[in-house]
């Protein structure tokens, strides 16, 4: 395949990923290799890690130094942050989210699923489903991860055996089945490979004929991309209030215009809204992106809207289709991960950042944490980094929230420390 | 779950739309951002963007180049026209008033001064007293860009900890700062030096002339091609050339190279970008080739 043949389109779609494993399960040689067959490496970045590769004694490429770009990461060889990389096959732009697969790395994982659409969780064929292969899973799931790709690579150690595949299949549904994944609606598939040797992910090589599924790249190239899978009610957060002043043109002089992204849902002129938390409800008048006009438009489109009647509406207000309105709350359930290293504290007051609005919050009450390998349900008083908890606030401002099974974008928030600004806290909010 | 075919965007609709809402983002987040803009390929699609995201009203934040001194005159009179077509403001500051400060000291006259555009930069943000900076910066450039984030927090010296990122998730992007820092926003941080020339292919965007296929009196020194200017005179014993050339980034003049290439339009230049076999940086930045680890360097210490 030639890079010429490869040119990409302007009207590519889109698809986010992220990939699931550590590096002993071959995730780097997996991405090396997926950015190499689509000619996403080129001569001198190749140039450039082997002559790192040699400097650190291997005898092969090292394609995880692709990924690892810090100082810190190649000092130590290990991977401490989540990495993103871009490839395009000429039909589909992709957008890897590269996660570090450890333990102490779950809130890497949570940040890079956060954005992904599918996961790829790697499984080596040697030592089957293991502990970490079910973290991966559980924050797979947790995330809200609609596609799972389970693939099962190094299948070239173990004699491209196919029992040795369906074995592990099996013991992974039996798995997926306990934690829900298949019921709460995610799509599961599996697929044997070699990264190594190229086997089922861009060429389907010779060793596996029992195989008769999709390759990687076509399992890639056919996922359907986020929003598309189901009906959604209209959901637009307010980001910025446009108001020309001081304006020549007279047309300009009574012009409000809402500015923000589609979350969920399409607009047409015409449609009846709502704006929350006020109630108050108008007719879209127009749609505009920059100066021009559009009739219609669709989730994840950056619009600014304007309403027939003048209501009073900021930053933090959401503007709804009539009837669809979520009913504001000044309490919330979620699941959450703590990313800082100073553990939650019950006494403090945080803020919480759901879509453009935010709300000072306390925590209520702690449910329970999960333990991230057995998935047991534990009682705890408090939260330390990397912990996963159901958890209650109660809230300042009331929020217009859904629950996140429903609506990633209105479902979402994160906590941030007030005295240092820092993110420390990622929830999920439960139906 | 019911499957419907639904419309969805396509990949540069998409990326237009999420570095619209990020620029949105800044402007609600911020209390002074400002917008940094070179006269380069990366910056004029910011610019657009901007005014994707702001139109009719004005920006919320006014333009600044930090200014090298060594930069191609026709960047910088295409720089000054595009901002007065927009009617936005423009803020000039230059590393050649740093160093009559006293604040950038040069190791010698000829040394790029890429690097020395922190200090300038550090110096207008504390005089506006700018909490925002947003940069054209892409994470397929540079390893060490590929682990930042979209809002990226620098402390009060303007350094860059990666260690200690702020966590993104999702679209909620942390843009809060105290006193006397500053973030750092990269509206097309997802973007590739190919979405990038497809949306100035599709948006019909102007572009200063040296990124188009022309002829320049150049040398070839140690592999690369570096033009003859009265900054970069050829050095005794050079053999000087006319080259068909064009830039593939353009910046300080001691240390961007041009490449050689017949690529006059903005369709060429597609096609070539697409059949390239060397990584945009790697083909035309001098600067750096020096370590693994060069940017990273620079960035910690303040560098965009």
């Amino acid at each position: 395949m030639s890079k010429i043949e490869n040119l990409p389109t302007h009207n590519d779609s889109l698809l986010r990923f992220m990939t699931c494993g550590s590096v002993d399960d071959g995730k780097s040689t997996l991405i090396g290799r997926l950015l190499f067959d689509t000619k996403t490496i080129l001569a001198d970045t190749l140039t450039q890690i082997t002559r790192t590769s040699k400097k650190r004694g291997l005898d092969v490429v090292d394609l995880s130094l692709l990924t690892d770009g810090l100082q810190a990461e190649r000092e130590q060889g290990i991977t401490i942050d989540v990495a993103y990389r871009y490839f395009s096959t000429g039909t589909r732009k992709y957008i890897i989210a590269d996660a570090p697969g450890h333990e102490q790395y779950t809130r890497n994982m949570v940040t890079a699923a956060s954005t992904a659409n599918l996961a790829i969780i790697l499984i080596d064929a040697r030592k089957g489903v293991l502990t970490q292969t079910r973290r991966h899973s559980f924050l797979a799931h947790l995330v809200g991860i609609p596609h799972i790709v389970v693939a099962i690579n190094k299948m070239d150690l173990v004699n491209y055996d196919q029992t040795v595949y369906d074995r592990i299949c099996a013991d992974y549904l039996a798995f997926a089945t306990e934690i829900g994944l298949q019921r709460d609606g995610h799509d599961i598939c599996f697929i044997p490979m070699s990264a190594l040797n190229g086997d089922m992910l861009v060429d389907r090589g010779k060793s596996m004929p029992w195989y008769s599924g999709p390759t990687m790249i076509e399992i890639l190239e056919s996922a359907p991309p986020a929003h598309s899978e189901q009906a959604e009610q209209f959901r637009f957060p307010v980001q910025f209030v446009c108001r020309p002043q001081a304006s020549d043109d007279p047309e300009l002089h009574d012009f409000r215009g809402f500015m923000g992204r589609i979350e969920a849902g399409e607009i047409g002129i015409g449609d009846e809204v709502t704006v929350l938390p006020s109630g108050l409800s108008s007719r879209v008048k127009a749609i505009q992106i920059g100066d021009e006009k559009i009739p219609h438009a669709i989730t994840e489109q950056s619009i600014t809207l304007l309403l027939e009647d003048e209501i009073d509406t900021s930053r933090g207000d959401m503007i709804v289709k009539t009837g669809q309105a979520p009913e504001p709350v000044k309490q919330i359930e979620a699941m959450l991960c703590w990313l800082s290293e100073t553990p939650l504290s019950t006494a403090r007051t945080y803020i919480v950042r759901h879509t453009t609005r935010e709300s000072k919050a306390k925590v209520g009450e702690i449910s329970y944490k999960v333990d991230v390998n057995t998935l047991e349900q534990l009682p705890t008083q408090g939260l330390a980094m990397n912990d996963i908890a159901r958890i209650s606030f109660k809230l300042a401002k009331p929020l217009m929230v859904d629950p996140y099974a429903v609506n990633r974008a209105t479902g979402a928030f994160i906590l941030i420390d007030e005295s240092t600004n820092n993110t420390v806290g990622a929830g999920m909010i439960e139906g | 779950m019911t499957t419907l075919t639904k419309q969805t965007l396509s990949h540069l609709d998409w990326l237009e739309s999420e570095a619209i809402y990020i620029l949105r983002e800044v402007a609600g987040q911020c209390s002074n951002p400002v917008l940094l803009f070179s006269g380069g390929k990366d910056s004029l699609c910011i610019l657009r963007l901007a005014e994707k995201a702001f139109r009719p009203g004005r920006f919320p934040f006014p333009l600044m180049h930090i200014d090298t001194g060594h930069n191609y005159q026709e960047v910088i009179d295409f720089r000054d026209q595009r901002a007065a077509e927009l009617g936005e403001r423009l803020i000039v500051r230059s590393v050649e008033d740093s160093m009559k400060r006293g604040s950038v000291v040069l190791k010698s006259a000829d040394e790029p001064r890429n690097k020395h555009q922190s200090v300038t930069l550090l110096e207008a943000i504390e005089e506006f007293g700018f909490d925002c900076c947003i940069g054209g910066a892409r994470r397929d450039e540079e390893k060490a860009r590929a682990k930042e984030r979209i809002m990226s927090f620098r402390d009060e010296f303007g350094q860059w900890d990666p260690k200690n990122q702020r966590p993104e998730l999702w679209n909620l992007y942390n843009a809060r700062s105290h006193k006397g820092e500053n973030i750092r926003a990269f509206p097309i941080s997802n973007w590739t030096e190919m979405d990038v020339w497809q949306y100035i292919e599709r948006e019909k965007l102007e572009l200063p002339s040296i990124y188009f296929a022309h002829t320049r009196p150049i040398v070839r020194r140690s592999g690369a091609i570096v033009p003859v200017t009265p900054i970069t005179p050829a050095k005794p014993g050079e053999q000087v050339e006319d080259l068909l050339v064009r830039f593939r980034t353009v910046g300080d003049i001691t240390c961007t190279a041009p490449v050689e290439s017949d690529a006059d339009t903005v369709s060429k230049i597609v096609i070539e970008t697409a059949t390239t076999t060397i990584t945009e940086r790697g083909a035309t930045r001098l600067d750096d080739q020096t370590s693994d680890a060069s940017m990273e360097q620079r960035k910690k210490e303040g560098y965009f």
